[in-house]
């Protein structure tokens, strides 16, 4: 689905609560972002994101329950993209902190938790908000073209 | 609908001569690959296998889920004592293996020469 207004394009699509399904938004993101001319570079760093997102909404938001979708709006500007994940859950309260390798190593950090990490890592900016009455919480992400790219 | 791993076992050696054992996947690495990256990886001696490379060059997809199967191979490697390299990651996932710190445990190389030239 898509709808464009004078400043900004967007694309909806909704995914299954099922792990995989991550990759159609994957795509869909990548695709945007080559139409509006991001670097290949960059294209990379915003799959990632967006997979890593919807793997929150998916496993966490929605607890792999089929019977919930997971919504990912892509809104493109002239000169960045906005991508909004949500999901059903009740949202994170905390910030991403940075993974420690070496106490995952060692055993005392679980090797898994490096989402919200990745994608903060990889986007100009990523936010969490937690929905109204507990449910509806999304991530908002915005990866912005570069002076050469817009 | 999560895409399945292939893993292969190979072995070659070194320029120096060792025996290295390369473990290669194909296809994407997510929490469905638990089988081929830590199944293969326990398939293999502890005692033989002295030096694994981990061969990427047929992997697109890596997420997080995939990349703690990686840094789980490493911590049984590292209390095994075995040395592991890797290779033939893209440059956005050696930027990402980078990024959560796996290169302090495992050498990145862009190809296989490249990193039994170290061996």
């Amino acid at each position: 689905m898509t709808a464009t207004t004078a400043r900004t394009t967007t694309v909806e699509v909704r995914l299954p609560s099922r792990l995989g399904f991550e990759k159609v938004a994957m795509s869909t993101a990548a695709s945007v972002a080559k139409l509006m001319g991001f670097r290949e570079e960059r294209i990379d760093d915003l799959k990632t994101a967006v997979a890593e997102a919807c793997i929150n909404a998916i496993e966490h938001g929605n607890r792999l329950n089929e019977k919930l979708s997971v919504g990912v709006t892509l809104s493109a500007g002239t000169d960045a993209l906005e991508v909004k994940v949500m999901d059903d859950g009740k949202g994170m309260k905390t910030q991403p902190a940075k993974p420690d390798i070496d106490r995952k190593m060692h055993g005392e950090e679980d090797p898994r938790g490096m989402g919200m990490f990745l994608i903060q890592a990889l986007v100009d900016e990523a936010e969490w908000v937690v929905g109204a009455n507990g449910k509806g919480s999304y991530v908002r992400l915005v990866i912005r073209l570069d002076k050469e790219e817009a | 609908m999560q895409t399945d791993t292939k893993s292969r076992i190979d072995q070659t050696t070194s320029q120096s001569g060792q025996p290295v054992t390369v473990l290669r996947f194909e296809g994407d690495i997510s929490s469905a690959s638990k089988d081929a990256v830590i199944g293969s990886y326990q398939s293999l001696s502890k005692t033989t296998v002295k030096t694994l490379l981990l061969d990427f060059t047929k992997v697109e997809y890596i997420n997080s889920s995939g990349i703690a199967l990686v840094i789980q191979l490493l911590m049984e490697a590292a209390n095994s004592g075995q040395k592991v390299l890797a290779f033939g990651l893209s440059a956005h996932f050696q930027k990402v293996f980078t990024m959560v710190g796996i290169t302090k445990y495992a050498g990145l190389f862009p190809d296989q020469a490249a990193a039994l030239a170290t061996i």
